[in-house]
């Protein structure tokens, strides 16, 4: 499975109530291109800021489900989140991690994770479940069952390294990303 | 001198009710007292990045939100600052603890002790240093400009104002 693959599959499994993170970099740009939603929230920069304002949001509105996705790169930049989220247990937060076991954006230089194994972090920090998903077919089938499992719950997605053209930037100003995501968590769909 | 209940019935007088930060011994009593009010929800960050992304979150549902951390943080912050809340339009109230104060200090404060305020400036953050007679009208001057501006501003402390 590649990383297009693996997002579409996340985005299709989104209920529409649910609110969704993307980090920085072609996660975000990607999500963008397959499809755009008011419960989407693009963080264009600032990597490794994504799972500390994914809790942020799921400690204050308990009711709405907040998914998280992140790549390996991100996720290795802030572990203490994983620490904080796990203490924490927000029931309705889920956290996915693309793994490439790369920083795919800025040209494929290697990252640790091929021998960190990320679900043994999520697993210490005590998590309510935590799995890994290899296969397309396995994400495909999988994941409405764990998008349904109280969380925090954290999964992480193996992914190959894609050769397609990158897809287009972000075309929303920040700005109207954080309003749109405002409305959308006040007055709901 | 500020009690520490004063200082923080006016940041709940502001409706700031929801605080993340890394402790430092100059906001200890404020911490402390966050954590054991019940009105004041506290989350205990792992760094000052942290901080202030989940209390970013918190005010993406309608709650005001600060932080409170150390000036040797606020290195840490600098890319979420500029990377998120600046270009975002994303208000948090930053408390700033102002180790390093005239260079009387441990050595590893001796730096940010004198940059800390001209980094506020050069990031364009409305900042007011707190002193004993003007509590209510900085945090309403600060407050008041990140609400128009909708970007972090900051309150410094020196050791021992509020105890």
């Amino acid at each position: 499975m590649n990383r297009t693959e693996a997002i579409k599959a996340i985005i299709s499994s989104l209920s529409e109530e649910d609110v969704a993170l993307f980090t920085t970099g072609l996660i975000s740009r990607e999500a963008f291109s397959i499809r755009d939603r008011a419960g989407n929230l693009y963080m264009l920069g600032s990597m490794g800021l994504l799972s500390a304002f994914g809790l942020g949001i799921a400690l204050n509105n308990p009711t709405r489900r907040v998914v998280i996705v992140e790549g390996d790169g991100s996720a290795l930049m802030s572990l203490g989140n994983f620490t904080l989220i796990g203490s924490l247990k927000p029931k309705n937060l889920c956290h996915i991690v693309i793994d490439n076991e790369s920083y795919e954006s800025t040209g494929g230089q290697p990252t640790v994770t091929n021998f960190i194994d990320l679900t043994q972090i999520a697993s210490a920090s005590s998590y309510s479940l935590v799995d890994r998903m290899g296969s397309l077919d396995d994400l495909s089938n999988e994941l409405l069952k764990f998008l349904n499992s109280t969380g925090p719950v954290f999964l992480l997605v193996k992914v190959q390294i894609s050769n397609k053209e990158e897809p287009p930037r972000v075309a929303l100003p920040p700005e109207e990303i954080k309003e749109r995501l405002m409305r959308f968590l006040k007055h709901g769909v | 001198m500020i009690s520490v209940e004063r200082f923080c019935e006016s940041l709940k007088n502001r409706n700031i009710t929801f605080l993340s930060g890394v402790p430092c011994s100059i906001l200890k009593k404020i911490i402390n007292y966050a954590l054991n009010d019940s009105q004041i929800t506290y989350v205990p960050a792992p760094r000052e990045d942290s901080a202030l992304g989940v209390a970013s979150g918190a005010y993406m549902c309608g709650r005001a939100s600060g932080i409170l951390i150390q000036n040797s943080g606020l290195g840490n912050i600098v890319d979420s600052l500029t990377s998120f809340n600046l270009i975002y339009k994303v208000p948090v109230l930053m408390i700033i603890s102002w180790r390093g104060y005239l260079g009387k200090d441990a050595p590893e404060h001796s730096v940010m002790g004198e940059k800390t305020l001209d980094l506020l400036e050069e990031l364009g953050i409305s900042y007011g240093v707190l002193e004993e007679d003007n509590l209510d009208h900085l945090i309403d001057v600060i407050v008041s400009s990140m609400n128009k501006q909708k970007i972090p501003g900051a309150i410094v402390l020196r050791r021992g104002i509020v105890e």
